[in-house]
C-alpha cells in the first residue's frame, strides 16, 4: 500500500516519517546514518522505492548512500562524486560534501544529478552506484569566474544547488550555484549559460551582472511548461521562459516582511501556487523569522499577492532557521507542506499551508526536508 | 600488517576494529584496504590523494603525513580519525 514518507536530514543522521495516504497517524523510524550528517536524502518519484542520501561523517570523506527499499537497507556508491584527479603539479579540487541530490527526467530511469561543495555537478546513469563529473560544468573554462573565491561563498562554502530537469525536455537541466548565480544548459549539461537577468545582486557593483548572484532555491514548475521560481539572497522571483527576465515577485510582499529567504516551494499541479519562508534579512542578517514570529507566506496568483500562514506555529520568540532544502510539498490534494528548522523540529500543514503542526521535536538540526510517495 | 581501525570505520569490515592488509607503502596499503572494504579509501583519503582533514596515520606510533610513507611486515598501522568538533 503507498505511504507517505517523509525524509529529514539532519546534522547527524537521516530520519524518515511515515504515514498513510490520509495523513492522520505518524510513525518514526530509528535513525539512519546516526552520528554523519546527511544534507540531503531524496526518494525517486519514478519508482517510489529508490532512496539516495548524502552522507559525510564529521571525520570522513563525503559518499552517497542508495536504498532500494525506501530506507530498509542501505549500500554506498561504488564511486561516490569527486572532481578529476588534477595533473601532477597542478591543483586539483576534492569534493567537500555532496549538496543536493536530484533524480533524472522521467524518461531516463537510472539517471540521477548530484551538486556539491565546492560546485560540481556530477551524474549517475545506474540509480547513484557509479558517478561521474559532468565535465560541461566542471571543466568550463568559465567556472572559475563563475562560482568566485572563499569570499564570494556561503560559511559552509561553496555549492551547487537547485538541479532541475525540464519535465518537457530531458536535455534542458537548471543549476543554482552559490555563489555564482542560476546557470541552464540545453544539452544534457555540455555547454552552460547564466540565467540571471533582472535578478538583483546588492552585494556587486553592477547591478546588470551577468553571473555572480545568490539564488537560495530554484524550482521548475513540475506541470507547467517553462514556470520557474527562485528564492534569491536579494528576493523572490518569477521566470516565464516566453521571456527572458526574472520578475521579482517579492517586490508584492509586505514591506516590514520583506522577500529574504531560503526554500522556495511549488505547488505540484497548480503554477499560480507557491509558498516561501520568509527570514530576517536587516542589519548583520540574522536569517531568523521576522520579530520572532514564524510565518510561510503563500501565493495563489503566481507572486502578484501573498498571504501569511501562520496557524499553529509559535506567536513569538521562535528564533531557528529554515534551511534552502529544509521545505518542501507531497503530492496529495490538498497538498502538505512540510518544514525542518535549525532547531530540530519538523512542522506540517495538511490544507496548503492553512493550519500548521508539529510532527516532531528534538531531532538534530534539520538540512533538508522530502515528502514523497512510497511505493 | 596489522591496521587499526577508527570507529567511524569500522562498519566497512563488519565492525572489527583490527584488520590486516599488505603493501610497500602506505597509499598501497590503503589500496589493499580499498579492495577487501570497497570505499573505505575515499573515506580517508581524497580524490587528489590528500589525507582528509580529520583523518592521521601513524605508523608504528610516528604520524605518517604522506601516502609515500613506507611499510615493511610487522608494522602496526593506526588510522585515527581526531578532532572533527561537536
Amino acid at each position: 500500500m503507498p505511504r507517505l514518507a517523509v525524509l529529514v536530514g539532519t546534522r547527524k543522521g537521516l530520519f524518515i516519517l511515515k504515514s498513510g495516504l490520509d495523513r492522520r497517524r505518524w510513525s518514526m523510524e530509528a535513525p539512519h546514518f546516526l552520528g554523519e550528517i546527511v544534507n540531503h536524502a531524496v526518494l525517486d518519484p519514478r519508482d517510489g522505492r529508490t532512496v539516495l542520501a548524502a552522507v559525510r561523517a564529521g571525520h570522513l570523506g563525503p559518499t552517497v548512500y542508495r536504498s532500494a527499499d525506501a530506507g530498509r537497507t542501505w549500500r554506498e556508491a561504488r564511486l561516490p562524486p569527486a572532481f578529476a584527479k588534477a595533473a601532477p603539479g597542478k591543483a586539483g579540487e576534492s569534493v567537500s560534501h555532496v549538496f543536493w541530490l536530484a533524480p533524472g527526467h522521467a524518461s531516463e530511469p537510472g539517471r540521477w544529478y548530484a551538486g556539491t561543495s565546492p560546485q560540481g555537478l556530477f551524474a549517475s546513469d545506474d540509480g547513484g552506484e557509479s558517478w561521474r563529473g559532468v565535465d560541461g560544468f566542471n571543466a568550463h573554462p568559465d567556472r572559475r569566474k563563475w562560482i568566485g573565491g572563499p569570499q564570494d561563498a556561503p560559511p559552509d562554502g561553496g555549492t551547487l544547488h537547485s538541479i532541475n530537469v525540464d519535465p518537457f525536455d530531458a536535455s534542458h537541466l537548471y543549476i543554482g550555484l552559490s555563489g555564482g548565480g542560476t546557470f541552464e544548459s540545453r544539452d544534457r549539461g555540455a555547454s552552460w549559460s547564466p540565467l540571471n537577468r533582472g535578478c538583483a545582486a546588492d552585494f556587486l557593483p553592477d547591478p546588470d551582472a551577468e553571473f555572480g548572484h545568490d539564488p537560495h532555491c530554484i524550482r521548475v514548475h513540475p506541470a507547467a511548461r517553462g514556470v520557474v521560481y527562485q528564492q534569491n539572497h536579494c528576493g523572490i522571483y518569477r521566470l516565464d521562459r516566453a521571456a527572458s527576465r526574472w520578475v521579482r515577485i517579492g517586490a508584492n510582499m509586505p514591506k516590514e516582511i520583506g522577500d529574504v529567504g531560503f526554500p522556495m516551494v511549488l505547488h505540484p499541479r497548480d503554477p499560480a501556487k507557491a509558498w516561501v519562508f520568509p527570514m530576517d534579512g536587516t542589519t548583520v542578517w540574522p536569517r531568523t523569522p521576522i520579530g520572532g514570529r514564524p510565518a510561510v507566506y503563500g501565493t495563489s496568483d503566481g507572486g502578484r499577492s501573498w498571504k501569511r500562514l501562520d496557524r499553529g506555529l509559535p506567536k513569538g520568540q521562535a528564533w531557528f532557521t529554515v534551511k534552502r532544502q529544509a521545505m518542501g510539498a507531497d503530492t496529495l490534494d490538498p497538498v502538505g507542506l512540510y518544514f525542518g528548522t535549525t532547531g530540530g523540529e519538523v512542522w506540517s500543514s495538511f490544507d496548503e499551508g492553512a493550519r500548521w503542526h508539529c510532527l516532531c521535536l528534538h531531532l538534530p538540526h534539520v538540512y533538508s526536508v522530502e515528502a514523497a510517495t512510497a511505493a | 600488517m596489522k591496521v587499526v581501525l577508527p570507529t567511524p570505520l569500522a562498519a566497512y569490515a563488519a565492525g572489527r576494529r583490527e584488520v590486516e592488509a599488505a603493501g610497500a607503502t602506505l597509499g598501497e596499503l590503503l589500496a589493499d584496504l580499498d579492495r577487501q572494504y570497497p570505499g573505505i579509501r575515499f573515506r580517508v583519503v581524497d580524490e587528489q590523494d590528500a589525507i582528509r582533514p580529520h583523518i592521521k596515520f601513524f605508523l608504528n606510533r610516528e604520524m605518517a603525513r604522506s601516502l609515500a610513507a613506507g611499510v615493511a611486515p610487522g608494522d602496526e598501522v593506526l588510522i585515527v580519525a581526531a578532532l572533527s568538533g561537536g
